[in-house]
Formats: C-alpha cells, structure tokens, sequence
C-alpha cells in the first residue's frame, strides 16, 4: 500500500440550501500530483478551503500520514505543512516581490529585519526549482504568470508539503501554462504532494498522476489519469456522455442585421484608436467570430456596436438603421442582445435577485411594470419560468441573489435573459470563458440553435478551438484592424494563429 | 425584496436577524455607557441609567418631547439612507437641511397673508423644494463631472450654513436674540389635538402633525425604493453603475435623482423642525446643524431601511429625552451626550453583529434538528432571566418628577453637540 500524505475522510459540508461537499473522501500520496475535477458549483473550491481551514466541515475527519488532525484556521493547516495558491492571489501590490514572500515569517533582529538571510534562501528556491523572479520587482509590475511563480515561493519558504492549486491556469496564457506545468512536475519530483483544482482536463492529462471527480457536492470516484481517457473523465464530471465537438448544419445566411462602416474608437487614455477603422457586417443566420489575441480592440469594438462606449469616427447599423450614437435602451429595444465579456461588472447587478437580474433590461415593460410600479407576481413567475427553461440552478431560486450563485449559473442567467428577449442579433462576447465543459457545450448549442433560428451573432472569441467550431465566418483582429476575414472550412487553426499573431495579413484588406 | 409571504418562523425572516443586531448594538451601547456612569458618578450610576432607559415615557409629555425631537432626525435619517441604497453617501444633509429650515421659515414670517395650513404646507413645499436644490448640485457635480459627492456635499454644507446666517441677517433678523423673526401662527403644524394628548399637567409637549410627516416620508421613501421601476433603476445604479449602464439605465440621472431626492428630505426635515410650535428659531451660529449628521447614525442604525429609520429616529430620540431627565441626578450634559453618542456609536457594528447573530441562529437550527430532545436549556433560560427584571422596577418611579421639567428647556447644547 502506498503512504497516504492526507486524507480527507467523509467530508460534508454545508451552506444554507446547499449541500457543497456531500460525504467527500479525497486522499493525496506523497509526491503525487493528484487533480481534482468538478463542474463549476461541484464543491472543490470548498473542498480545498476545508483542507486550508477555511471552512469547518460539518461531518468527516482530515488525516495526515494517518493521524487525525484538527484544522481550525489557515495557520493550522501552515502548521501542518499545507500551502494554497489561491486563484486570486493574495499579494500585497506595493511590496516588492522579496517582501511579499517572507510576509508573516519575517526574520528579525530586535526588531528590525533582517533581510539578507530570507533574500539568499529565497534565491537559493527560486534557483532550485527553476522559479525566475526578480526579488525586488513591485508585484504591481510584474506579469500575472511570476506573480503566480511568487504565491509558489511563498509556500516553498513555509517549507509547505503540500501544496494546493486552486484553478492556477485560468489566468496565464498558454506559455505560462506550459511553463507553469513544468514548475508543478518539479515539484512532485522533489517530493512535494501537490493538489490541482481545475476543470480542464487537457491539463489534467498534461501533469496530473491521479484525479478524484466531484459531481454536485459528491464524490464520484478517483481514476488512474493515465489510463482514463479524456472522454470518460468529462462524463464522470458531467454524470452524461458530452460530445467535447460541435456538430451544426451549414449556415444559411440571410440579408445583413449589424454592420460597422470605417469604425474608430479611442483607447482608456484617449490617445490611440484602438478600433482603427473597423467595417464589418453580420447577417442573419450566421455566427460570425472575430478572433483575436486579447487586447487588440475586440473589448473596444464591441463597446461601440453595444453604446458603452462613444465611437470616434464611423457608423453603427441594425436593422438599417443608425445607431452610432443612439443611447443603449433604443438599441435593445431595436434587437441588438449582448453577453457582455464581464459578467460581473456589466452582465449583472451581483447585489440583486436572480428574478431581478433576469428583467435587467425589461423592468420597465407593461408586462413588469404599471403606473411606475413593479408587478413583482409577474416578474417572479418569468423569473421561474426561465430558470426552468434554461436550467438554471442556485440555492433559493428566483430569490437568490445573483453573487452567491457560480459562474457557469450567472453565465446561463445572463444568456437566458439575452436570448428571451428574443434580439434580432445576439453580440457575445467570450461566452465560455471560466466555464466547465458542459456548461460550455450547452452554451454552444444555444448559440447554434438561435443561429438556426434565424439571428444573427457575433461572436467574440480568444480561444482557437471554439472559433473553429462555431464560426460560419471569421474576422481576425489585429491591433485594432481586421486583418482577414477568413472561411472556417479553408483554413487550418495554424494559419489563424498566425493571423492572430499579426505576422500574415491578407492582401486583400 | 421581501414580497410574497413565505410561511417561515419568526427566527428565520431576513428582518428578524437585521432587528435582533440593532437590538444587540444598542444593550452593548447602553452597557459601556453605563460604565461611563460608574465613573463619572458611581452612586447615582444606576438611577442615571434607569432614568436614560425610562426617561422617554415617564409621562406622556415626555412621550410628546421625543415624537417632536425625532422627526428631524427621522427625516434626515431617510436623507441618508436613500442615497445610500443608491450607492451615494449623503454627507450634505445637514446643509440641504439648514437652507430648508431658512426658505420654510421666511416663507412663513413673510406670507402671512396665505390662508390657515396652506401657509404651512407651502412652507414646507418651499424647504423640500430649497432642500433638493441643495442636493441637486453635489448630484450633479457627481453624475456629469464625476466629482466625489462626499466632497461637494462638505462644501454645500459649509455654503448652506454661512449663506443662511449671512440672509437670515439680511431678511428676516431679530437682532435683539440674534436669530431669524419668529414665523407666523398658522405657519406652525397644525398640533392634531397631539397638545391635549401628549402633555403632563398644565405642559404640553411640543408633539405636532411634522412627525406624520416623517412617518409617511418613511413610508413612501419604502414604496419608492421596493417598489417602483424608478426605485429598481436607483438600487441597480447604486449596486453596479456599470451594470446599470448595461442594462440600459441612465445612471447619471439616477445619481442626480437620487441626490435631490435626499436633498429634498432633509430640507423637509428642517422645515419640521423649525415649524413645530416650539418656539424655536435658527439662531445666527457659525456651526453645522447637527440634525443632518445625527441622520447618519440614525440611517446606520435603522440599517438604511426606511422602516427602521423611522424606528431608530424615534429611539435616538427617546435616549436624548432620557438624558435630560438624568439631569436630576447631577450628570453633566456632556456626560449624557456621552452615553448617547456610545449607543450611537455601537450602532456603527450592527452590521457585525448581525453577522454573529445569523451564526448563532444558524447553530441553534442546527442543534434543533439534531437533538429536538433538549428541554432543559429552555427553563433554565427563562429562569435566569426573572431576577434580572426586578430591580430594574424599583427605581424607576421616583426618576421622572417635577424637578425635571424645570431643567428641560436648557440643554439646547447639548442637543446639538
């Protein structure tokens, strides 16, 4: 039998109207990098906020090497040899890189520190397991990948064993994911145990040795990664069989719905256009993309079609008509819907109710909405009527409020309110970003099935696979300009990463 | 949103977690004040603290004192709390108040010629009126040039309070009291028989019609906020300006809105205070009128519904009532204020304790599910309880007397410290 560094024995959890961790047992071997795998909203997060001292669990025991131990707070679980990177870091942004490392376990002399000895073990760390990062950079200057490397220092200089990631990928690119991988086997090699919070299971594949699966709070079992495919892992998460492609019919595309003539809009400092003359058009029927590296104008240009932001020079038309500077209520009213790319700042009002948040841009209709006051019946009884239809799930119904519901729900209420309203051209922008593979595939399927419908879409996408699979059309954008716009079926995903890099441009344009 | 009547037990209503922290804030209050007591005067402490606690309805023209000291208080307290549930901090209250007090108080010294309560309601028409003008250019200031409300709201203060001394000097002065000329009879509420009802003796309170004016304030400040679209629109800008913006609302009338509306209440409340009957006039004073910071705590308090605003106006009220009646104890004036200003400032953790009280709700439901078969903790409870109340009884008659009344009128300062 091999060591068992933790376990985690019969883990229940609860939260009012929730049970988040239902009889959960999870065992981690020294030296093993041992993921774990859920849906958005499936207990890992709490799971691990258990292990950390975070959250007292209600039922079941936490053993380390097999004897039972009590973690109360996260200093306890510091004391037994446990660290977390959390998904948002916690580091103080006006220190530097060295003091945000030994923050709490200064070593002092009468009082004053003493930061020689902690610089040298730093460095002597960071060398050792291939960390680079410069001790006395600001982390307010520093790129989000060595921010991360840092929260890793930080459990290293705690002489932590076991070390946790929660979601650590989800805000690096694709060379620090790459990157950070590497870090982890390390790690493990040196005999670390670590614990890796994620939903994506190519990552999974990548480094991890084993993977428990949670599905709605409970445990579903824990494989050998190596010999379980991708396929059997999604459908363990998902409790189906998920088909990880898209299958859609050809786009039959109809006369134009949204188009842009020679569109400039003005960066935040207002300098530089960052929408630098942008035509494009999208007709009904069809899902067009724009593709692009994150921050080449996408945010910007959908500002402009949307009314969130004031276009520079140029024209905004739906339906025929102008609505460059029409203010944003007209444009709903016209058919234009909009899955804004942050569903926290604009898709929601967090500190409102569901059924609220579901009549955000519809309150004021009759069917709410009388002599000036809201007909609450009413908006309760839509509110369960497409939560019903959209399958939205959350702790209290209509009535919970929106902050405390989980990513993959708060997208899926905003797309039930955006597709409800039925708009004649649905602008969504990253749909899927932060979301598990069945809540992405069934937001795919709601795209296509209103393209089928007739609507038009314009799809903002940063990730490759999906504007393969969905796009009838593709613009790529590049500083700022469409670049090319190119067919799905005749080009290959390397050719559009080129484009997308900015280093081929066609002729044409 | 508390609509549609859900069957749940008392201890399990949102509101009863909200009212158990105020109630929590101000025993915790009334615990350091006591303190305070001790050392300021160990024998007369607990007297002191019984006539705090009971001051207010010893007789009911007491009763009458605090229904007219709290309806100021009540107003700007919704002042408060309406911008707040829009995100804004009303910090100007107390300018937007003062310049209500002058425009009511000239309009009722200078229009005698309007016939019975019309005077008065356009009196108080005017204040609300100069009140939102007050308001509306922090709003403004805010929504169209993003200046920090909290700062616009300081200066209007400042502006309110030097403007209205320099016009009172100008238009309507009684330089012999070095105040504002008293306004004309029928420019006073009208008493609604609260003079017969609320009065000890030959006294009678100063109780008039103003506080069914805060009341009904309260009362449409809540219907406004929970249930109209224009109340949806303020909360969603106050929640999430960019959001709001999303969805479409015009955010920057929100703000402007919302300001005006708040200016519009405390200027109301100015003239109430002004207009009760009292006798009282704006005395030419270089200091901010203290009844628009008092609806800050009042609003924290309350937890900025205006249900509960109404309620905390009314107990901070009855607390500044108690404390003139300490004075027959001896307690300085500025030992009172202290006492109330404790209360007021444990108000400020309700909403910590509100987070302690949902816990210790969720555990005892827990153990309730757990082990139902635990009846001895309920009788031992109650018991402890009985001798506590006692004690409390005995001195609580003989605290409320004619020595009283004599020292009531004084504490002006107090009052506005």
């Amino acid at each position: 039998m091999d060591e068992y560094i933790i376990e985690m024995c019969g883990i229940t959890k609860e939260f009012p109207g929730i049970i988040a961790n239902d009889n959960v047992t999870l065992r981690l071997k020294k030296g093993e990098i041992h993921a774990l795998l859920g849906e958005n909203g499936a207990g890992k997060s709490t799971l691990m906020s258990v292990l950390f001292g975070m959250y007292q669990p209600e039922k079941g025991v936490i053993k380390k090497n097999g004897q039972p131990v009590q973690i109360s707070d996260p200093n306890d679980a510091n004391r037994l040899g446990i660290g977390m990177v959390h998904q948002h870091f916690k580091l103080v942004h006006n220190f530097t890189v060295l003091e945000n490392i030994i923050l709490g376990v200064e070593t002092t002399s009468k009082g004053f520190l003493k930061m020689d000895k902690a610089r040298a073990r730093v460095m002597a760390l960071s060398e050792q397991y291939g960390l680079r990062v410069d001790p006395d950079a600001l982390i307010s200057d520093i790129t989000v990948g060595m921010q991360q490397r840092v929260e890793i220092l930080k459990m290293l200089y705690r002489e932590n064993e076991i070390l946790i990631f929660d979601e650590p990928t989800a805000v690096l690119t694709p060379q620090e994911i790459d990157e950070l991988m590497k870090i982890m086997q390390g790690l493990a090699a040196e005999g670390k145990s670590i614990l890796f919070i994620t939903h994506k299971l190519n990552e999974i594949k990548a480094v991890a040795n084993r993977c428990t699966v949670l599905r709605k709070g409970r445990y579903i079992g824990t494989v050998d990664v190596a010999a379980t495919s991708k396929e059997e892992m999604s459908e363990m998460m998902v409790g189906r069989k998920v088909s990880l492609s898209v299958e859609k019919a050809p786009a039959q595309p109809g006369e134009t719905v949204l188009s842009a003539q020679g569109l400039c809009v003005k960066g935040h400092g207002g300098r530089k256009n960052v929408v630098d003359g942008i035509s494009l058009n999208v007709r009904k029927g069809e899902i067009v993309c724009i593709a692009g590296i994150d921050g080449n104008g996408q945010t910007e240009l959908v500002y402009a079609l949307t009314g969130l932001a004031v276009p520079e020079s140029g024209t905004v038309t739906l339906n025929g008509r102008d609505i460059t500077h029409a203010p944003i209520r007209r444009r709903n009213a016209g058919g234009l819907g909009h899955i804004p790319e942050d569903r926290h700042r604009h898709g929601l009002v967090l500190d409102y109710n569901l059924a609220c948040n579901l009549v955000l841009q519809s309150y004021f209709e009759p069917r709410f909405c009388q002599n000036g006051f809201l007909k609450y019946d009413a908006i309760y009884a839509y509110a369960d009527e497409l939560i019903e239809k959209f399958d939205i799930r959350s702790g209290q119904g209509a009535r919970t409020i929106a902050r405390s519901m989980s990513g993959g729900n708060q997208q899926k209420a905003i797309i039930a309110r955006e597709i409800d309203r039925d708009p004649d051209v649905l602008i969504a922008v990253q749909p899927t970003r932060g979301l598990d593979v069945g809540a992405i595939e069934y937001i795919h399927r709601k795209l296509i099935e209103e393209r089928d419908a007739g609507k038009a879409i314009l799809l903002v996408s940063l990730e490759l696979d999906e504007v393969m699979q969905l796009s009838d059309r593709i613009f790529v954008i590049y500083e700022g300009r469409i670049v090319a716009e190119l067919d799905p079926k005749q080009v290959t995903v390397q050719e559009l990463g080129l484009y997308m890099a900015g280093s081929k441009k066609e002729a044409a344009q | 949103m508390n609509e549609r009547p859900k069957k749940k037990s008392l201890t399990q209503r949102e509101g009863f977690s909200s009212f158990m922290a105020s109630v929590l804030a101000i025993l915790c209050g009334l615990a350091i004040g006591f303190v305070v007591l001790l050392i300021a005067d160990p024998v007369n402490a607990f007297p002191g603290l019984v006539a705090i606690l009971t001051g207010g309805l010893s007789d009911l023209r007491n009763l009458g004192q605090v229904l007219y000291a709290a309806t100021p208080i009540i107003l700007t307290g919704l002042s408060v709390g309406f911008a707040n549930k829009t995100g804004l901090f009303n910090i100007g209250a107390s300018g937007q108040f003062i310049v209500g007090a002058y425009v009511a108080v000239l309009v009722g010294v200078r229009c005698p010629f309007l016939p019975g309560p019309l005077l008065w309601l356009t009196c108080l028409l005017a204040a609300t009126l100069a009140g939102a003008l007050w308001g509306l250019l922090p709003g403004v200031l805010k929504a169209l040039c993003n200046v920090n409300e909290v700062i616009a709201c300081i200066m209007m203060n400042y502006i309110g309070m030097y403007g209205v001394n320099f016009l009172i000097q100008l238009t309507i002065f009684d330089s012999l009291k070095n105040q504002s000329l008293p306004v004309a009879a029928h420019a006073n509420a009208p008493k609604l028989w609260m003079d017969r009802i609320f009065r000890s003796g030959a006294t009678a309170s100063s109780a008039n019609a103003g506080i069914l004016i805060a009341v009904l304030a309260g009362i449409a400040v809540y219907y406004v906020i929970e249930r109209t679209k224009f109340g949806y629109e303020l909360k969603a800008c106050g929640y999430s300006r960019d959001a709001a913006r999303y969805a479409g609302i015009n955010e920057k009338r929100g703000i402007i809105w919302s300001m005006v509306i708040a200016g519009a209440l405390s200027g109301l409340g100015g003239a109430c205070l002004y207009l009760a009957g009292a006798g009282k006039s704006i005395e030419v004073l270089d200091t901010l009128a203290a009844e628009g910071f008092n609806g800050i705590p009042v609003a924290l308090l309350g937890l900025n519904h205006p249900i509960g605003i109404i309620f905390s106006g009314l107990f901070v009220a009855y607390l500044n009532q108690g404390g003139f009646n300490m004075q027959i104890y001896g307690f300085a004036p500025q030992v009172i204020d202290i006492i109330i200003s404790v209360v007021i400032y444990f108000a400020a953790f309700s909403l910590l304790l509100r987070g302690i009280v949902e816990r210790v709700l969720k555990r005892r439901a827990h153990k309730g599910t757990a082990a139902a078969s635990a009846p001895s903790s309920g009788p031992a409870a109650s018991g402890a309880e009985q001798p506590a109340a006692t004690p409390q009884e005995r001195p609580a008659a003989p605290s409320a007397e004619q020595p009283a009344a004599a020292l009531r009128e004084q504490p002006k300062g107090g009052d506005n410290a």
